[in-house]
Order: C-alpha cells, then sequence, then structure tokens
C-alpha cells in the first residue's frame, strides 16, 4: 500500500507533469519532423544524428555570437542558435535526400550512416569545439541558454497551478506544439499535404496525377529534418540550459522514431504521445522500487511502442499502417 | 472548328528492335465512341499510352483539335483535356474517391471538401454514376474504382476518354451501366476512344471500329456497316502458313481430368468458372483465349499454387495410378510422385531467380534431392552445359546472372529445365513471348519432341496462327469460362476468334 | 515542354573494371574530403596526420592487435546480420542481440566463474549466448513471418530493451556502490576470458589470435552456408520473390524463422565475444552502435563475406586511427565516427554510378521509355 502512495503522490503531482513535458518536447519536435519525412515514402533513420546537429548547430552558432561580443543579448542569441541549428540539420538531411532520392540508395542504409556521422559530429564538436576556436573550457551559452528558459510572464505565475502547468515552459515547448498542430492541418487539410500522403502511398499513381514526385520528397524530409533538427536545440538549449554534454541527448532520437509509429503517423496524435512519453521516460525516478529497477522501468516507452506496432499489424486497419510506399525509392520507368 | 478530336499520322514506336506500332494513322471525330479492336500484342495500349503522356513517339504527329501537340507527360495530356483510363488504377488506397479524384490539382492550398464533393456530386448525378465519394478506395469493388478514375478524368475537365479495356474487370450488368454512361457523355460532347476485345460490345456501343493488328493499321468501319464476321476477319487477318511441324499423336492416354475448376483472382473475383476438359499424353492442347481469361489461374491450379474448387484428376499415362491434384501445394504434388513441368508466364519473377547463374536456376525445383546439408553442385552444372549446348543458349559463363541474358536465353533456360525434369504433363504459359522468330521455332521443336516422347503438353498461346499450326486440339476460354474446344487441323481461325469473344454461345 | 537535359537509366551490364574503379574513385575522394576536414580541424598537415592515423591504427603490436580485435567483432556481427539482410529481414536489432548474448555471458563469468571447470564454463557462455541472442531475434521474426508487422521498427525497439536490461544489471551487479558500472569481471582469476596469450609464440605475448582464428571461421563457415548449402539457397530464392519460393515449394515462414534465428543466434554470439574476449565487462555501450554499422557493411558487401573483412577492417582502420588524432590533438574522440560517417556517405552514394548511367538528351532520343 505504501508502495502505491508512494507512486501516486510522486506522478500526480505538478513537477511530475512538468518534467514529462520537458521530456516529451523534444521527441516531439523528431516525431513531427520524422512524421513529414516518412509520410512522403522516407524512412529516414538518421533523424537521431540530425538531431545532434541540430542541437550542436545551435549551440555553436549562440557561441560564435557571445564570443563575438562582450554584453551579448539573449535573443540575438536564440535568432543565432536558431539559425546554426537550421543550418547543419540542413546540411545533414540534405546528405541523406541526395543519397536516397537523387542517387537512389538504400533509405535505411543512409539513415544510419547519417546517424552515425551526425551523432559522432555533435559529440565531436561538442567535445572539441573550444579547442578548435582557442577558447577555454566547456562551451556554455549562459545568456541565450537564460533566454530560451524565459517563461511566458505573468501567466506562468499568476494563474495558480494551471499557469504553473500550462505556462511555465520557455517559447520552443509552445512552438513545438504548434508546429505539430500545423503539420496535422497542412497534412490532412490542404492540397499540397494531399499530394504529400499520395507521393508516400503510391508514388506512381502520384506522379500519373501530375504530381512531382521528387520535389515532394526533398521538400518533405528537408524540413522534416530540420524540424526534428530543433529538438536538439530545445534538449541543449532549454533543457541543458545552453551546454553540451558529451551523449547527454542519448537514444531520444531512436524514441522519436518510435513516437512516430505510436502516433500513427499523424503529428496531433503526437502531441499527447510525447507527453505520455516524456512520463514514461521519467516514470522510473517516481517509482520506490530502488535504482535497478527503475532501469527497467526505463523500456516503457519501447515496450508500448511495440504493443502499438504489433497492434497495428493485427488490425490490419488500412488507415493505421506506415505509408505504402515507406522505406523505397521511386524510378519512374520501373514502371 | 476541326472534325476531329484526334488525329493521328504515321505514328510509329520501337521498343528495341521490335515495332509496337509501324506507320499508324487515325482519327477520332469529335462527340463519337469509337472502337478500337485487336489482339493481345496488336499495339492498341501502346498507341494510347502516346496520347496519355506515357510514351513518346518515335516517329509521327498528333493532332488535337487541328493543331499539332507534343505530349510528353500525364500533365501535359491533361493539359490537352486527355483522360485515360487505364486497366491497372492509379489510385491511392487510403484515401476516398472525393481526395482521388481532386489529387494533383491546382486550386486554393486549404481544401474545402464538402464544396469539392458538392461539385463531383453535381458531376456524378449528371451522368448517373454510382458512387459515393467519401468512400475509401480499398473498400470499393472494381467497378466503384473504375468511376473514380472516370470521374477523376471528366473533373479535370477531360474532353477526350480513353478506355483501356474498361470491360475486362466488370461484371454483364455493371458493363450495361458503363455503356449507359458512356452514352450520356458521348451526349454532352465528349470524344470518346474505347479499346476492348469483345466484339458484341464493340457493336453495342461504338460509332466508328478501327482496328489494329501486330501494331500496324488496318482499317476503320462505321459500326451500322459492321457484323461480328467482318470485324472478326479484320481483326485476325488471313490464316498465315508458318510451317509449324505438327506430328501425328500417337499411342494417346488419358493424362489429365479437369472437372468444374473454379478459381478466383487476387480481387476476388471469378477468373475461372467451372471449366472442364482433359488432356492427353501425346498431344499438345493448346489453350486460346483474350488475356486474362483465366489461363494464368488454369495453369497455376494445376501446379498447385491456385487455391479452387472441382477436381484436377492426373493420371500416370503409363502405369494408370491415379492422383488428385486439387488442394495440393508444389511441394506435395512432387512428392506424390507427379511429374509435372509448369513454364510460368513471369518467368523472372516466378519460375527463375534472375541473380542467379543457369546453375542456380536448375535446381529451383530439385535442390532438396539428397540427405546431405550441401547442395549438390554437379548435376546441375552439367545440366546447365548440357541446355547452353543443346538449345544454344548465348550466355558468357553459365554462371553469369541470368537477369542479364535476352528474354529468349532466359526462356529457354527455363523451358529446358523443365523439360529436362522428365515430365509426364508440361504446361507452358506464353512460352515465346517477345522472342525472336529463330528461338520461337526453336522452343515449337522442343514442345513436339515431348509430344513425341509421350507427354501431355498444354500450350498457353496468344498467336490464333501458332497455336493452329501448333496444337492438336485447342480449347478457347473467354471470361473464364470454355466457350469451345475445336480441332486444330480443321478449325477455321475467324471461328476461334469468335469464341475468343462471345461467352456462353454455341459457337458452330 | 523540354527534354530533360539528362536522364537517368539503369545499367544493363555492369563490367566488374567499372565496379571496382567507381569504389576506389569513391574512396579517394572519401578520404580527400577526411583530409579536409582534419585540416580544418587541427590545421595540421594531412600527411602528418595521415602518418599518425597509421600510427594509431597499427603503430604498436598492441594497436594492430585491438584493430584485428575491433575488426574482427564487427566482422562477426555483419556476417550475423547478412542472411536475414539476404532474405530482405532487415534486422537492425543486431545491437540489442548482443547485448543479450553479452550479458548472458557475463552472469556465466560472475556466477560460475570460479566453481566451474572452464570448458564447460565455455560451453555454458557459447550456447546461452547464442540462445539469448536467437531469441532476441525470433521474437519479431515470429511477428514477421505471421502478420507481417515491421521489422525494421521491431527489430530497433527491441534494442533499447536489451539496453535497460544491460542497465538493469550494471546496477545489480556494480562493482562499487553508486558508480553504475560493473567493472572488470574476474580481474584477478581471469576465468571466463578468452587467452590473450594463444599460440604467444607465433602472435606475440598479447593477442587477439582465438578471437581472429573464431570469427574468420565463422566468415568461411558462412560464405559457404550462404552460397553451398540448400539453406542459402532458401534463402536466396525467398529474398529474390515470393512467388519463386512458392514455386519451388518453399514453406516461406520456416524460412524467415530459421534465418532470423540463425541470424540472431550469431549476434549473441557476437557478445559473448565481446564480453569474453574482448572488454570482460558490460556495460550499455558495449555493442557500441556495431549492430547499425553491420547492416551497412553487409549492404555494400553485397553480401559477400570476403568484402565484409575489407570494408571492416577499413572502417575500424580509419576509426582507430582517428581516435589516436584526436588525443594527439586533445580533440574529441568522437572524430572517428565523423570519418566513418564520411566514408560511407562516399561509398553508399557511389552504388548509384554502378547501378545507373546519365543519359544526355542529345546523345539519343530513340530509347524513350522503354
Amino acid at each position: 500500500m505504501n508502495f502505491l502512495v508512494k507512486l501516486f503522490t510522486g506522478i500526480f503531482s505538478v513537477t511530475f507533469f512538468q518534467s514529462a513535458i520537458t521530456q516529451g518536447i523534444t521527441l516531439l519536435y523528431g516525431a513531427s519532423g520524422e512524421i513529414l519525412t516518412e509520410r512522403s515514402g522516407n524512412l529516414n533513420m538518421g533523424i537521431p544524428g540530425i538531431m545532434y546537429m541540430g542541437g550542436i548547430g545551435s549551440l555553436a552558432g549562440a557561441f560564435l555570437y557571445e564570443q563575438g561580443t562582450g554584453r551579448p543579448n539573449g535573443w540575438i542569441g536564440v535568432l543565432c542558435a536558431i539559425l546554426g541549428c537550421l543550418i547543419l540539420s540542413f546540411l545533414g538531411t540534405l546528405i541523406y535526400c541526395v543519397l536516397t532520392i537523387t542517387l537512389k540508395a538504400n533509405q535505411n542504409v543512409s539513415g544510419l550512416a547519417l546517424t552515425t556521422f551526425g551523432v559522432g559530429l555533435g559529440n565531436f564538436m561538442g567535445g572539441s569545439f573550444s579547442k578548435i576556436t582557442g577558447t577555454a573550457g566547456q562551451i556554455t551559452v549562459y545568456t541565450t541558454g537564460q533566454a530560451f528558459r524565459t517563461k511566458i510572464p505573468f501567466l506562468s505565475d499568476h494563474l495558480g497551478i494551471f499557469g504553473q502547468l500550462f505556462f511555465n515552459y520557455g517559447f520552443l515547448t509552445y512552438l513545438a506544439i504548434l508546429i505539430a498542430a500545423a503539420a496535422t492541418i497542412f497534412l490532412f487539410r490542404t492540397r499540397h499535404g494531399l499530394a504529400l500522403r499520395a507521393v508516400g502511398e503510391n508514388p506512381a499513381a502520384a506522379d500519373a496525377a501530375s504530381i512531382n514526385v521528387t520535389r515532394y520528397k526533398y521538400w518533405a524530409t528537408l524540413v522534416g529534418g530540420m524540424i526534428a533538427g530543433f529538438g536538439g536545440m530545445y534538449f541543449v538549449m532549454e533543457y541543458l540550459g545552453g551546454t553540451w554534454q558529451n551523449n547527454g541527448f542519448g537514444d531520444r532520437g531512436w524514441l522519436s522514431v518510435a513516437l512516430v509509429i505510436f502516433a500513427i503517423w499523424n503529428p496531433s496524435r503526437a502531441i499527447w504521445g510525447s507527453i505520455l512519453f516524456g512520463a514514461l521516460y521519467i516514470l522510473f525516478a517516481y517509482v520506490p522500487l530502488g535504482q535497478a529497477f527503475q532501469e527497467l522501468f526505463k523500456m516503457a516507452p519501447y515496450l508500448v511502442t511495440i504493443i502499438v506496432l504489433v497492434a497495428t499489424s493485427l488490425r490490419r486497419r488500412k488507415e493505421t499502417q506506415p505509408p505504402a510506399s515507406l522505406g523505397l525509392s521511386y524510378f519512374r520507368e520501373d514502371r | 472548328m476541326a472534325e476531329y478530336a484526334i488525329e493521328l499520322r504515321g505514328i510509329s514506336k520501337y521498343f528495341g528492335k521490335v515495332a509496337a506500332n509501324e506507320d499508324i494513322s487515325l482519327t477520332l471525330k469529335k462527340g463519337e465512341i469509337l472502337a478500337l479492336l485487336g489482339e493481345n500484342g496488336s499495339g492498341k495500349t501502346t498507341l494510347m499510352n502516346m496520347l496519355s503522356g506515357i510514351y513518346f513517339p518515335d516517329k509521327g504527329q498528333i493532332f488535337i483539335d487541328g493543331r499539332e501537340v507534343v505530349i510528353r507527360s500525364p500533365k501535359d495530356a491533361y493539359a490537352l483535356g486527355i483522360g485515360m483510363i487505364h486497366q491497372h488504377f492509379k489510385l491511392i488506397e487510403v484515401f476516398t474517391a472525393a481526395e482521388n479524384i481532386i489529387l494533383g490539382m491546382d486550386g486554393r492550398s486549404m481544401i474545402d471538401m464538402k464544396a469539392v464533393t458538392k461539385d463531383v456530386q453535381a458531376l456524378i448525378d449528371r451522368y448517373g454514376f454510382h458512387l459515393d465519394l467519401n468512400r475509401k478506395v480499398y473498400d470499393m469493388s472494381v467497378s466503384e474504382k473504375q468511376t473514380v478514375e472516370i470521374v477523376k478524368m471528366l473533373y479535370r475537365g477531360a474532353g477526350i476518354l480513353i478506355l483501356d479495356e474498361p470491360t475486362a474487370v466488370l461484371t454483364p450488368q455493371e458493363t450495361d451501366h458503363l455503356f449507359s454512361v458512356l452514352r450520356k457523355m458521348k451526349a454532352d460532347g465528349k470524344s470518346i476512344i474505347i479499346i476492348t476485345h469483345k466484339l458484341h460490345e464493340v457493336l453495342d456501343i461504338s460509332d466508328r471500329v478501327s482496328i489494329l493488328r501486330k501494331g500496324r493499321y488496318i482499317g476503320t468501319v462505321d459500326t451500322k456497316d459492321a457484323t461480328g464476321q467482318s470485324l472478326t476477319e479484320m481483326m485476325v487477318g488471313e490464316k498465315m502458313s508458318l510451317d509449324i511441324e505438327r506430328p501425328e499423336p500417337e499411342n494417346r492416354k488419358l493424362c489429365l481430368e479437369v472437372r468444374n475448376l473454379t478459381c478466383l483472382d487476387e480481387y476476388g473475383i471469378t477468373a475461372l468458372d467451372r471449366v472442364s476438359f482433359t488432356a492427353y499424353s501425346g498431344e499438345i492442347l493448346g489453350i486460346a483465349g483474350i488475356a486474362g481469361s483465366g489461363q494464368k489461374q488454369l495453369l497455376e491450379a494445376i501446379a498447385g499454387l491456385q487455391a479452387g474448387t472441382g477436381s484436377i484428376l492426373f493420371t500416370d499415362p503409363e502405369t494408370g495410378r491415379k492422383e488428385e491434384l486439387m488442394g495440393r501445394d508444389p511441394l506435395s504434388i512432387k512428392r506424390m510422385g507427379v511429374s509435372l513441368a509448369f513454364v510460368p508466364e513471369d518467368r523472372l519473377g516466378m519460375g527463375l531467380d534472375g541473380n542467379m547463374g543457369m546453375p542456380g536456376n536448375m535446381m529451383i525445383r530439385t535442390y532438396r534431392n539428397g540427405k546431405a546439408p550441401l547442395l549438390e553442385q554437379k548435376g546441375p552444372r552439367d545440366l546447365s552445359l548440357r541446355i547452353k549446348a543443346d538449345l544454344g543458349v548465348v550466355t558468357p559463363d553459365i554462371n553469369y546472372p541470368i537477369r542479364r541474358l535476352s528474354g529468349g536465353n532466359i526462356q529457354k533456360i527455363l523451358v529446358g529445365r523443365e523439360i529436362a525434369s522428365a515430365p509426364k504433363l508440361l504446361m507452358t504459359a506464353y512460352a515465346v513471348r517477345g522472342l525472336d522468330i529463330n528461338t520461337s521455332y526453336a522452343i515449337y521443336h522442343l514442345l513436339n519432341e515431348q509430344k513425341k516422347k509421350g507427354v501431355a503438353v498444354i500450350y498457353v498461346g496468344e498467336d490464333l496462327d501458332v497455336l493452329m499450326e501448333l496444337c492438336d486440339r485447342i480449347l478457347v476460354l473467354c471470361d473464364g469460362k470454355v466457350s469451345g474446344i475445336v480441332d486444330g487441323r480443321t478449325a477455321a481461325k475467324d471461328q476461334i476468334g469468335r469464341l475468343m469473344t462471345t461467352v456462353g454461345e454455341a459457337a458452330s | 515542354m523540354k527534354e530533360p537535359w539528362v536522364r537517368v537509366v539503369k545499367r544493363d551490364e555492369i563490367s566488374l573494371a567499372r565496379k571496382i574503379w567507381v569504389r576506389v574513385a569513391a574512396i579517394l575522394i572519401s578520404l580527400l574530403v577526411c583530409a579536409f576536414f582534419i585540416y580544418a580541424v587541427t590545421r595540421s598537415d594531412p600527411a602528418d596526420v595521415y602518418r599518425s592515423l597509421v600510427d594509431g591504427a597499427v603503430g604498436s603490436s598492441r594497436r594492430s592487435w585491438s584493430t584485428i580485435r575491433d575488426t574482427m567483432i564487427l566482422l562477426a556481427v555483419s556476417l550475423a546480420v547478412t542472411p536475414a539482410f539476404k532474405m530482405r529481414f532487415w534486422n537492425i536489432g543486431g545491437e540489442g542481440q548482443i547485448l543479450a548474448g553479452g550479458i548472458i555471458t557475463a552472469a556465466f563469468m560472475r556466477y560460475c566463474g570460479d566453481s566451474m571447470p572452464t570448458p564447460l564454463l565455455f560451453l555454458c557462455m557459447i550456447v546461452s549466448s547464442c540462445l539469448a541472442g536467437l531469441i532476441w531475434a525470433v521474437i519479431p521474426g515470429i511477428f514477421k513471418a505471421h502478420w507481417n508487422t515491421n521489422e525494421t521498427l521491431f527489430t530497433l525497439m527491441m534494442n533499447y530493451i536489451a539496453i535497460q536490461i544491460t542497465a538493469f544489471f550494471s546496477i545489480v551487479w556494480e562493482a562499487k556502490k553508486g558508480s553504475g558500472t560493473i567493472g572488470i569481471i574476474n580481474q584477478k582469476t581471469k576465468s571466463g576470458w578468452i587467452s590473450t596469450s594463444f599460440l604467444s609464440g607465433l602472435f606475440g605475448k598479447f593477442n587477439y589470435s582465438l578471437n581472429l582464428i573464431i570469427v574468420l571461421a565463422l566468415m568461411i563457415f558462412m560464405y559457404i552456408y550462404l552460397k553451398y548449402t540448400k539453406h542459402g539457397y532458401e534463402i536466396a530464392i525467398v529474398g529474390e520473390s515470393e512467388n519463386t519460393a512458392r514455386y519451388a515449394g518453399i514453406n516461406v515462414k520456416k524460412v524467415i524463422l530459421r534465418t532470423v534465428a540463425l541470424s540472431g543466434a550469431i549476434c549473441g554470439f557476437t557478445g559473448f565475444l565481446l564480453v569474453s574476449g574482448s572488454s570482460h565487462t558490460i556495460s550499455t555501450s558495449t555493442a557500441g552502435g556495431r549492430g547499425f554499422t553491420a547492416i551497412i557493411v553487409s549492404w555494400l558487401s553485397k553480401f559477400n563475406p570476403f568484402m565484409m573483412l575489407l570494408i571492416s577492417f577499413f572502417l575500424v582502420f580509419m576509426g582507430n586511427g582517428a581516435t589516436q588524432i584526436a588525443s594527439e590533438f586533445k580533440l574529441n574522440e568522437s572524430a572517428s565516427e565523423v570519418i566513418e560517417g564520411i566514408i560511407l556517405f562516399f561509398i553508399i552514394g557511389s552504388e548509384f554510378f554502378v547501378n545507373y548511367k546519365l543519359v544526355f538528351s542529345h546523345s539519343n532520343k530513340k530509347e524513350e521509355a522503354a
């Protein structure tokens, strides 16, 4: 009894909810980006690498800015971070696009190579940046980090528990939800979204309906990669407060890929899915069974994903299947 | 105003050295239904694909509304108001009808599905289609999917519609309904080309008929002046002498008895309907019919690759032992000791593995021989060398991946292997498709050799001249039913042509 | 409405010479790009840097042996994923299968290291590690065979379950309270360790010759298995076309399960090699991403075990060399992954130039959409 009381008082607390969201936002960015990508038929296994690149890109951008001026302004730092994040995640995704779309290389192989590269690049730059740029010590961008962490004034501290639950986060949190919502509207309500889904389902049919398959694949994958890159930036800037931890990002990239399955390729489902995954991700800390068993609890999100994966394949409902041409490259003359 | 919606002048299209279309000139008048008639491989679909932007002609000119045009892609075709409904529908399964219809069209970026549905519904009502726009394609019957394709083209403002064998997948009732819709569209000023093999449909729906034969244009007649007889003659042409040998059957014995065989195809449509026939050792039984009349299912059912009902009774001509093959898979048929060889239509997709060399392909059905976990190497290698020498397979090395060889060499490997298994029953599907003349004769010769050895040979073919000179008896399939079995030595070509296109009616 | 100026056409015939020079060119260009990268971060003469790279990989007997050891591990995982892969089953769960095998090996070393006679101990470790990897792979395999559940994503998730189980044991077995690491198992007795002085007369006092011999034997086994056995034949047919498999009378489900089981078992065995023959401990990073790299190695080798040896060696050589550079210049050791990534991009991209050709519009008009 005591055990359950402890567990439940832990879980039904403001801090639990807050940390679930904090953990979830990274995953939400990654999943939104990957959903856009997979809807075009590209299974981008490079997402974990791209998220590392986005993270280190933002840090590099802010760091170069803060080093360059005497009294850095946090919000300019934010802009520089965003720019750095976009540039690196764009370049990383571009490699994947050129390999899989233009050069028709295998998607899984290209994606895994990109993850190797991206994770390596993130850790390498994170660990060596100060050495390369000739500055001393760990790279931190305190000012910019604080700007990222700025909460919504007034709303966060005047609405009691409601404010604590919903307005106690930096702007990237709201942007993540906004992007996921926008992506949902784009996919399911707009002409281009319809065309994009058609490309992922059956590129030959889309081609016959005069849709430019290559262009859609490029756009969706590049934009998706950049959204995922924001996940890395969120982690580095808001979660860590503007510093780098070697391998600190951990397996969150793969967890984002898992979230895509859990959300059944619908970004709006990824919103609450990400909070659930975030909760599952930190659940261990609230289980009073000792440290070792806590580790076992960390597999919860993956188990849940497997259950969803198996359930969808058992039910065989057409709507809940992965995009039909996921993982295949399209070559018109193969018809 | 030009008189013609479409005018083709001297169109030619080559695939490698094969002329799919040779110097074809053809017209489609505004507001008429033109039937395009021809046997399989006569080049109808190729010709139409040049109008829909799939292929680009090697020679010739295309005029739309009297203006010369260049059609390089489906997009160009849409812009010219040409809509083609392919045999294989290009639809997104998980989308609704309405989503498929507006897919790829320009317009406001937010889709107002209600407005779209209202628009399309108006179109549907005008022509009297039966279609629920909110239904997902995967829930639809074939005829509904076809309706989606037609509505899609109309909604895009197509003034010229090309339908490639639209009735092949429809029931008679659905066909009637389609025709009434086509007549309404014609009344509405649309110009329509319909590709079909079925003579009664041609006579029923069209204003004029254009006939192609072997990639060439034969002529155009007004439908009101045409009869089934006259069209058949134009379509199949004069009997041509090919000088294929045909030894007299010797020692003819019962080998296979098929009774009431009924099968469904992959879409759940009846592909074979109570088919009954017998095959004898020492003779070649030809199977004629328009493509997709059930030939594939018939052979695969006998080979144990297709489920069905009815009875397939195999009798060993030597021992008289009888075995029921229905409900067996290939392995258990083999283990029963029934030696049956099958040359499937899809050579690399079913009969062979294109990435392997000859020896690897020799053992596809025999690799299990022997108890050892290792493959037996010598037998297949010897067999490869023998087939290479005997059949003149041109390959740089027997281990060269056969995917890279020409179609003729691939077929020789497949036929050679199947014959080498010393079968009692040999089934071949389109054994000479895509092969040059010399290779084709080599294959005929091989089949005759088997016949002389006392093998029961079933030959599914598409060229009537070949069927009539090679086979002892010819079974004609039409729409999954046996429409007649004729003697290969005495049957007339137009008689077979009529059987191929007529269901149920007794043929003279 | 102009014809595009360049079109992509599949090559009908691919000559051996072309295959070789395209790949050699890709590797050379990638080395050039790596040199540029290294120069950009170290600002020293690339030639020097490449010299210290070679030095880092094979500069001393000990370094050479660790390069060989790492090559063998990567090769073993590549060999493991290959049969499944050849059947078009994307087993990207090598990571988890390795850990499954590694955990059980560590358990035997820990609990039975002192009580069991060595031969029995090794027998137990090998059999149980193979079984553990097998189970880890067969679970997704069953779902794939019967319900066509996406195996890429399923095996991927299985990795993290294995990782968490490893983390669990890392704490249960931790060497010092609160450290979260197991430390070297049986450091004093070395029981359950694969000997590092096998044939020391021949290979020197400290060597990984046993690892080398075992994995090379595995390589030859896999070559024979894929090419000369009935099982290997069935794998090739199932991977090529399900229709052909039916035509040949092959039970596709059975072949899938059997092959996935083999693949998992070898991954599990690699876990044993890692724990007993190399690290003598286990942690969540023991597999170190090799399950993923192995997929790439296997793919690039076109399922040829000897090519896998070459590519594994090349990647490990570059990686270990880069680690050396990184430590010399006080840079982060992840430099090796960056270099590995760059090289892989070029080799992966080069496949295009082997399989396709570009046709420029003025050169021919006849072959349009043939």
